[in-house]
């Protein structure tokens, strides 16, 4: 086994400790979806017709974006990693034969993994049974289903090679409070997890479009719910996987300079 | 086997003095000052050394060691290690040494040491027969017995310092770098890391490096010092041609003595 797959078993493995963390964030975003689809069923009776998305469609956004929150926010953090960089600890992560971006990349995928894994099961069989206009629609087709299954994989990893940019800042900032927030505030609005980007006005929506954030959950879930037709989204998972190459890419020249000029904190 | 010639490192510092005027106005300048952690620093140590090297705190050891392990990149000189140069193929090179920092952790905190110890496993790639043997010669030679059942957080400092020298060790390297292996120890788990450290030394070959604080460290294992003050190399030689220039004092009065006459 591979140290990477080694490291990313581990913090599976620990993540799946946090039963209680587990239950409490079912009701959770069991609740918020809820409350957030409410306010859009009034938003659709009140004049929501001939709306970019319909209700149903929303639902689908919402209750996916629930499902798999921890596949997309981008301000979930490891504090570890920030520790090792601003205590000095990485001197004994430089001393593994490891590639270290490899080695962090592994480690934060396996985490969302096992945060999701818990949750996702509860929340789905219950979002199902809900009555009409709140329930988890079925996805469009079979076709769109597959697209949609690919389209999160891919948009989990670009989440981690996003959050990986921010851990990198650390670097230099020494501390991970300001790039954090700056991009988790940014990049979860752009990403459509506030407002779905088709809802947004036509200016702010070019924006998104232009930026790799609505990639990770926008354009998944609105191939489940058909928002996007197969053809289109076929094309988008080609879009998805040159963003993802370019951050990683960029990721890797970034660490390869700060780790030239690392100074490990404290003698 | 070690062989570093002409290394030389500097670290940018930021700089005020103290109170609310002088805070202010390094909002808008920031002195930095240059600080020489090593200058010119050349020596090198043979296959089965035990080199002992000290010096007062801020002397640059910390530094040296960082460099031969990779971690850290000089501005001048040439370092070769087992053949390799640390920092240009650090992946490849630092599967053939160990490292210790006594004042870090390398053991994942909250999980039983065995467990540390199997990832360790999985990042060298050790083959399990090799990695059942090793573990079962540490576990012996180092006493750990039931301590690596046991969290990490609820274990001693000298039992953990015991885990993480086994720690490095997992992957039988040829170099073992140990930097203030003895800090904070008490004397019988002092014996104990020497006795260890001598034990591997004379048993499996395996080269060591500390850097430590402690002149009876020095005395019960070294059989070469480099003594470093400043960033600077000042002395090298052996314990015996140490004696014969500064006579049978106690370790400690010897070594302020050579600091004194260094004026450092």
């Amino acid at each position: 086994m591979s140290a990477y797959l080694a490291i990313g078993k581990i913090r599976f493995l620990a993540g799946m400790q946090y039963r209680a963390a587990a239950a409490a964030g079912v009701l959770t975003q069991l609740f918020f979806g809820l409350i957030f689809l409410m306010v859009y069923v009034a938003f659709y009776d009140q004049g929501g017709a001939g709306q970019p998305i319909s209700l149903r469609e929303v639902a689908a956004y919402i209750w996916l974006q629930q499902i798999f929150l921890s596949f997309i926010m981008l301000w979930l953090r490891d504090p570890e990693i920030f520790s090792l960089i601003t205590s000095g600890n990485i001197a004994y992560e430089l001393c593994r034969p490891c590639r270290l971006y490899a080695f962090w990349f592994a480690k934060l995928l396996a985490t969302r993994i096992s945060g999701a894994v818990l949750r996702c099961f509860p929340i789905l069989l219950a979002v199902f049974f809900l009555p009409a206009p709140y329930a988890l629609p079925l996805p469009a087709s079979p076709a769109a289903f597959a697209l949609f299954a690919a389209a999160l994989l891919i948009g989990l990893c670009l989440v981690v090679s996003i959050s990986m940019l921010i851990y990198i800042s650390v670097f230099w900032t020494m501390s991970p409070v300001g790039s954090s927030l700056m991009v988790s505030v940014a990049g979860e609005f752009l990403a459509g997890m506030i407002v779905p980007v088709p809802l947004m006005p036509g200016w702010m929506q070019t924006v998104a479009y232009l930026l790799p954030f609505r990639w990770t959950t926008d354009f998944p879930f609105r191939v489940y719910a058909g928002n996007i037709p197969i053809g289109e989204a076929a094309w988008g998972i080609g879009v998805q996987l040159a963003w993802f190459a370019a951050l990683v890419l960029f990721g890797q020249w970034l660490l390869n300079r700060a780790l030239r000029r690392v100074v490990v904190q404290g003698g | 086997m070690i062989a570093l010639e002409g290394i030389s490192k500097s670290y940018r510092v930021a700089k005020r003095a103290a109170g609310f005027r002088e805070a202010a106005k390094a909002l808008f300048f920031r002195e930095h000052t240059v600080v020489d952690a090593l200058r010119n620093v050349s020596f090198d140590i043979r296959e089965g050394d035990i080199a002992g090297y000290i010096g007062p705190n801020g002397a640059g050891k910390s530094t040296t060691i960082k460099i031969m392990c990779g971690i850290l990149v000089p501005e001048a000189g040439s370092c070769s290690v087992l053949g390799y140069t640390p920092w240009k193929q650090r992946m490849d090179y630092v599967r053939r040494i160990g490292v210790v920092f006594g004042q870090r952790s390398q053991l994942w905190w909250d999980v039983p040491v065995i467990d540390s110890f199997e990832m360790l496993r999985h990042i060298y790639k050790i083959p399990p027969a090799d990695y059942q043997r090793t573990l079962a010669l540490l576990t012996e030679t180092l006493d750990l017995g039931d301590i690596v059942r046991t969290p990490v957080r609820q274990l001693s400092l000298g039992q953990r310092m015991r885990c993480e020298i086994a720690a490095s060790l997992l992957h039988e390297p040829r170099i073992l770098f140990l930097d203030e292996p003895t800090i904070g120890l008490d004397a019988a788990s002092k014996i104990a890391v020497r006795d260890f450290i001598k034990t591997i030394n004379r048993e499996k070959g395996v080269t060591v490096i500390l850097t430590t604080h402690d002149m009876s460290d020095i005395e019960a294992l070294a059989n070469r010092i480099l003594l470093i003050g400043k960033g600077t190399l000042l002395y090298d030689g052996d314990l015996p041609d140490l004696r014969s220039r500064y006579g049978n004092d106690p370790m400690d009065g010897l070594i302020l003595r050579l600091y004194r006459e260094h004026q450092i």
